[in-house]
């Protein structure tokens, strides 16, 4: 392994292509290791794309990208199983076994990856629901007898079974009533605190982009236009972004936490 | 960075108990961990408090985290007393396992095998009530339904019939006429085989014709029915209901028997008397193409002999029984689609359901059919 460097997540020049469709073009982008990036972007223009070509769910045309000092190219075809420890990835919507029971669908990644006890793997997946929130008892539940709040944060200790450095969330707050994307988003945060995690967000929700982010990062026409704290990406005087966090409905949710 | 393999010392001063793990105490090392776990018990349990010495660590994840709580459960405080030289970015890792794992969850379920089995056989009996109930519902509701289309003929989904009937009758037209042609064939040459050791070859011809007409092409088109169509409509019927499109369906004003029920059942009806009518044509032409061939009899004494053999009766028996097979089909399918709950693998165990049931139920038919056609004459 390479020296740890300060970047969790590294892409450089990535070129993502449909047939004729240039989806990611030409796109850095730098994760740093234990900052939460919130990806913000129109709406059919490529974050769950740009997200699913970093986690290596979809071929890249062209460019680098390199996540925990591994290049993805290397982690995909010689071993997915490091992968699996090397990040979590939380899909929006929760994407759980649904033939497994909760506590199941928390041991699955454990039980795969790693030579442990049964008794040790069912007090683990009790601790990471009960770290996420939930209750021993809700283990024994099926992912159709949960309400949306509950399948997100199955789905979150699910991510989290292996301890990953790296967090992927898509959405993590969407469908979620602004109580629970509150809690939620509270959620996240401890646990990055108490995990160490690198968490890279895509997320419309802008409660979340402003009291979880470090950083944000916004994507518009196949690039990355503006990246930095909340506040400076407030300044930005890129168009997109400008009609991103300048349109009504933002002004109302900042200018109410603000 | 190379992995290192995780130790652990301990150090007994008194009544406390100093844990001191060293290396990587993290998931990947969860068996190692566990055996680490294992010889210091005794110690643990003999200790009053414990202390853990985090100096020699070099990493810790909520795995090797929980582990050193667990050790430290046993003691007689029933916690870790004191934390030396921790880092502070494991600091609120271990705060927080402190406080997991504290509930038991509830046992469920009666133990024991016999009680398990006691319990899956009354399961089986209540479901198979369950099963006649829901089967009936949806002959009610289809009854129902159909009522309405009487009185209101206009509020009938003719696209959707036309569509379903497309499906489960035109598109199944090749696979039905190959296997039934086949099968006559078969029976055909088994015929002549072993008729042939009496000399009582022209008597195949009475045995393909009564047999296909009466029995083996109405059953050979209704299973492959049952296994073509019946379990795409469950399939289809069960992935909208997994989908709420039925609830979406009702919420609308609109009732889900009507819109997809009906018109796939009544496609069901009148496509299965169609199909085997084909399916007894083409078995009929495969038994008269292997007489001919292997059994040297001239297409005009074949045709001449069937002429004497069947009557029209034998016909229709072979129809009378096509719709109500092809009703049975339909119920079974579409009321085992609604069972369908959120997932994956109920939709699989509703399909695998209803084909097995539908098979079931048609050869049943087929055998009441049967006694009834006897006791009357025909």
């Amino acid at each position: 392994m390479p020296a740890p460097s300060e970047f969790a997540i590294h892409v450089n020049d990535l070129v993502v292509s449909f047939g004729r469709k240039t989806i990611i073009d030409n796109l850095s982008l730098d994760v740093r290791r234990g900052e939460i990036l919130g990806l913000v972007g129109a709406s059919g223009g490529g974050k769950s794309v740009l997200m699913r070509t970093i986690i290596g769910l979809i071929r890249k045309s062209s460019g680098h990208i390199d996540v925990g000092g591994l290049d993805i190219d290397d982690i995909r075809t010689r071993d997915p199983h490091a992968a699996a420890g090397q990040w979590g990835i939380l899909f929006q919507q929760g994407a759980l076994f649904s033939s497994l029971t909760v506590r199941q669908n928390v041991q699955f990644p454990m039980r795969e990856n790693v030579r442990m006890s049964q008794e040790m793997m069912d007090e683990i997946a009790i601790a990471k629901l009960e770290m996420v929130g939930l209750s021993p008892d809700d283990g024994d539940k099926f992912p159709s007898e949960l309400s949306g709040g509950m399948t997100k944060r199955v789905a979150l200790a699910r991510a989290l079974a292996l301890d990953p450095a790296i967090l992927f969330l898509d959405e993590p707050t969407s469908g979620l009533d602004p109580i629970s994307a509150g809690e939620f988003d509270a959620l996240i945060m401890t646990l990055q605190k108490t995990l160490g995690l690198t968490v890279f967000m895509v997320t419309h929700d802008l409660d979340s982009l402003n009291t979880v982010c470090d950083r944000v990062a916004a994507l518009a026409g196949g690039k990355i236009v503006a990246i930095g704290p909340m506040k400076s990406l407030l300044a930005s005087d890129h168009p997109w972004v400008k009609a991103y966090f300048h349109g009504k409905r933002s002004r109302t949710v900042l200018a109410q936490s603000s | 960075m190379v992995a290192a393999v995780p130790s652990l010392d301990t150090i007994a001063a008194g009544d406390a108990l100093t844990l001191r793990p060293a290396g990587d105490w993290t998931v990947t090392h969860a068996h190692d961990l566990e055996a680490l776990a294992e010889p210091v018990r005794p110690q643990l349990k003999a200790a009053k408090s414990v202390v853990v010495d985090f100096n020699a660590l070099r990493s810790l994840d909520t795995a090797g985290a929980w582990s050193l709580e667990k050790m430290s459960r046993l003691s007689a405080a029933g916690e870790i007393a004191a934390i030396s030289d921790i880092p502070e970015r494991y600091r609120e890792l271990m705060a927080e396992l402190r406080q997991v794992n504290r509930q038991k969850p509830s046992a469920s379920g009666a133990s024991g095998a016999i009680s398990a089995r006691l319990e899956s056989i009354g399961r089986a009996v209540f479901s198979a009530k369950d099963d006649a109930a829901a089967f009936l519902q949806v002959l009610g509701e289809l009854g129902v339904a159909l009522f309405d289309i009487i009185r209101h003929p206009r509020s009938l989904r003719l696209t959707s019939t036309v569509y379903q009937l497309y499906k489960v009758g035109w598109q199944a037209i090749p696979i039905m006429a190959l296997i039934t042609f086949l099968i006559g064939a078969i029976i055909a040459q088994q015929g002549i085989f072993h008729f042939r050791k009496f000399g009582a070859e022209s008597y195949v011809v009475d045995m393909v014709g009564i047999l296909v007409l009466r029995e083996i092409g109405v059953l050979i088109v209704a299973i492959m029915v049952a296994g073509r169509s019946g379990s795409a409509y469950t399939a289809e019927i069960g992935s909208m209901k997994m989908r709420e499109e039925i609830d979406a369906l009702s919420t609308m004003g609109l009732d889900p028997v009507e819109v997809l029920i009906l018109p796939r059942v009544m496609a069901l009806v009148i496509a299965l008397p169609i199909l085997a009518f084909i399916g007894a044509m083409a078995a009929l032409y495969g038994g008269g193409l292997v007489a001919w061939l292997y059994g040297g009899m001239s297409p005009a004494i074949f045709i001449a002999r069937l002429h004497e053999a069947v009557s029209v009766t034998h016909f229709e028996v072979g129809m009378i029984k096509a719709p109500f097979m092809a009703l049975v089909i339909g119920i079974i399918a579409t009321s085992e689609g609604m069972r369908v709950r959120g997932s994956a693998e109920s939709l699989g165990r509703q399909t695998t359901t209803s084909v097995v049931k539908s098979i079931f139920l048609v050869i049943v038919l087929d055998g009441l059919f049967a006694v009834f056609f006897a006791s009357i004459g025909m």
